[in-house]
């Protein structure tokens, strides 16, 4: 049989049976877009959950007061134990660091005019910018120079500047009090994300030796200190000698008494991403089934024409065809159907994943292996259903096919 | 009294079909029915036969079996010198596509294709005519089958029975076979279309070519050099054609 009689005849085939042919090719559209968006609206989620924990600050350690464990708990935080030496000794000793901020925390009231809130006041030192990865959107952080002079300058989250004033971003250049002190505005931070009373968006930064000054109190311990490392890998060589360094000046012999904590922003990225692992297979799985779906379908059409086509098989035998012209003629079949169908749904999948993430409705994030097995199964179904059956008709005797009911 | 074989004096002569003791049985073990019964007979090259009988008597049971589309239960069938039982699939497939030109009773079209897809159909597999050599070779078997080519383009679904079994004549034809197996090829015909296609199957018969056909006209089969007669599975006589029967069994 030559190659062009075979593509006719092929073509024909298809044409011949428009119904089947299209509702074949549907079926594998169906399948295959449902699954590359589902798997898409997955890994965008994951992706959005990862990328909101690295706003927080990139390779991010922090040291907290207060023991993991011991008879005297007093909770993360809360205890006293965390001092500028302390701050001071990690900045002279520990290498591969990008950056360390010592930070003190307290929720004050915080009025404007006949506006006002209770929100969390940050005093740190400007390098806590760049720790925590705050942007501006209008003004500026403070400097180091305000810092060391005591200025009374804020930088307030996005959150605050709505709350007190009206809009996010408002508020340059405005006075507001904090705890009973005037503070002028200078900058107004980027929206990170997040949700409720921990949200960044809800702090306001002042400088850490203003904060002593004027609302802690001079001999006040740190909330925290957080430690940018260099890069990802240097993270616990980092984590380890802060361990270590502190433990050494706090002059505790053994580790488990360590009045300490460290907590590693990875390992929080790890706890989260499982937890959106979970949500990537359960779309995955919903994805698997309407492919399973739609295979079901291409096996049902491949199955439903078997009477007919066997009795064509029949024929094509009476007059002169190999086994192996019936194999190459119905392998071209399923072949064209589901490559058809695989275009049409790899096109309608991409084009769903443009619209969500033209409309910023969902978070989408295309995976190309997602494409490629939704096509490879449902290739593979095709073919199995559509020449399988075929096969076994053109081992029939000729006759035998001509009168199959 | 001389035998069939006997008539073609020159002994040397192999039979192109040769069938020996073919039984052919339907059913399972319990409920079995015998079709064809211990069938034996032998047609040279050139022969033009054709098998008469009652309706249900096997005429297409044997038919099949001749075109190598079914197998007997038991006997042999020697076709050109081959013992058919020994061939493979593909080797069938072979014969069928290039030695004989099959007429089904039923025709067997491919109802959704265009008369001229299904005439083409035995050409695709085989290689001998180029794809622009078919369209001739298609409207030449049209014209011996009785089929004015204005219908080429016609669905075959959209024909008239009689229609039909012209088109199924040509599909037969196209692959210029020399053996010709037809079921009532004229069945459906009236009677000078009937005429059309006998007188091309005499004619494709003065070409050399070997005819079997099964009939219920005695018209038909008074073209016939030969006439076998089938009743319940048997052959009950097998004579030529001629004023004095020159076999019969018993
Ligand atoms: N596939 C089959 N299974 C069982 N019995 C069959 C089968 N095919 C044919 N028969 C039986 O074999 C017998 C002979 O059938 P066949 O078709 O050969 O008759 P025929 O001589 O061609 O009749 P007609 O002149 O009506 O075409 C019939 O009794 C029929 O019932
Ligand atoms: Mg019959």
């Amino acid at each position: 049989m030559r190659y062009i009689d075979l593509l006719q005849e092929t073509s024909y085939s298809l044409l011949m049976n428009k119904a089947r042919s299209f509702l074949t090719i549907l079926g594998i559209v169906i399948g295959i877009a449902a699954v590359i968006v589902l798997i898409a609206v997955g890994e965008g989620a994951t992706a959005a959950v990862t990328n909101n924990i690295s706003a927080l600050g990139s390779n991010l350690i922090v040291v907290v007061p207060g023991s993991a464990s011991g008879a005297v708990s007093q909770g993360i935080g809360s205890a006293q134990t965390l001092t500028m030496k302390d701050a001071s000794l990690l900045q002279q000793q520990l290498q591969y660091v990008s950056g360390i901020s010592p930070e003190i925390a307290k929720h004050f009231q915080i009025t404007f005019g006949a506006n006002n809130t209770n929100t969390n006041v940050i005093g740190a030192d400007p390098i806590y910018s760049f720790v925590h990865n705050v942007t501006i959107n209008n003004g500026s952080f403070f400097n180091q120079q305000q810092n060391n002079t005591l200025q009374r300058v804020a930088v307030l989250g996005p959150g605050v500047s709505e709350l007190l004033f009206g809009s996010p971003y408002a508020g340059v250049g405005k006075q507001i009090e904090i705890n009973g002190n005037l503070f002028s505005v200078i900058g107004v931070a980027n929206i990170k994300g997040g949700s409720g009373v921990s949200s960044a968006d809800n702090n306001i930064y002042i400088p850490l030796k203003t904060a002593q000054q004027y609302l802690f109190g001079q001999n006040r311990a740190l909330t925290s200190i957080s430690i940018s490392a260099m890069n990802a890998q240097s993270i616990n060589t980092v984590e380890q000698e802060t361990f270590n360094l502190l433990l050494q000046s706090h002059d505790i012999q053994n580790p488990a008494n360590a009045d300490f904590q460290l907590v590693n922003q990875s390992s929080i990225v790890a706890s989260l991403s499982s937890t959106t692992q979970t949500l990537t297979v359960l779309l995955g799985s919903i994805a698997a089934i309407s492919l399973l779906v739609a295979g079901i379908g291409i096996m049902n059409m491949m199955l439903t024409t078997v009477t007919e086509r066997t009795r064509e098989i029949g024929l094509r035998k009476a007059v002169g065809a190999k086994k192996k012209d019936i194999g190459s003629q119905f392998l071209c079949e399923a072949v064209a159907l589901t490559l058809i169908g695989g275009l049409c749904g790899i096109l309608l999948g991409i084009g769903i994943i443009e619209v969500l993430s033209l409309t910023r409705s969902v978070a989408v994030v295309t995976q190309w292996w997602s494409i490629a097995i939704a096509f490879g199964v449902s290739m593979l179904i095709g073919i199995v259903f559509g020449y399988y059956p075929a096969q076994r008709a053109a081992k029939l005797k000729p006759i035998d096919a001509l009168r199959y009911e | 009294m001389k035998t069939v074989a006997e008539s073609f004096s020159h002994q040397d002569i192999r039979p192109v079909i040769s069938c020996h003791n073919i039984v052919k049985k339907y059913g399972s073990s319990t409920n079995e029915v015998t079709v064809l019964d211990k069938v034996s007979f032998d047609i040279y090259s050139g022969e033009f036969v054709a098998i008469v009988g009652p309706s249900g008597s096997g005429k297409t049971t044997l038919m099949n079996i001749l075109g190598a589309l079914d197998s007997p239960s038991s006997g042999t069938y020697t076709l050109d010198g081959e013992l058919v039982s020994n061939l493979k699939d593909d080797e069938l497939a072979i014969i069928r596509n290039t030695k004989i030109g099959f007429v089904f009773q039923s025709y067997n079209l491919l109802t959704r294709a265009t008369v001229e897809r299904n005439v083409r159909l035995p050409l695709i597999y085989s290689l001998v005519l180029s794809p622009t050599e078919r369209k001739k070779r298609i409207e030449a078997v049209l014209q011996s089958a009785g089929l004015s080519l204005g219908y080429l383009k016609n669905k075959s679904n959209q024909l008239s029975g009689g229609q039909m079994q012209r088109v199924a004549i040509a599909r037969a034809l196209v692959n210029d076979p020399s053996i010709i197996l037809a079921d009532e090829p004229t069945g459906n015909l009236d009677q000078s279309t009937g005429k059309i296609v006998i007188n091309s199957f005499l004619k494709l018969n003065q070409e050399g070519r070997t005819v079997v056909l099964i009939t219920h006209d005695l018209n038909v089969a008074g073209n016939a050099s030969r006439i076998i007669q089938i009743q319940d599975g048997k052959i009950i006589s097998d004579e030529l054609n001629g004023n004095e029967p020159k076999r019969k069994l018993t």
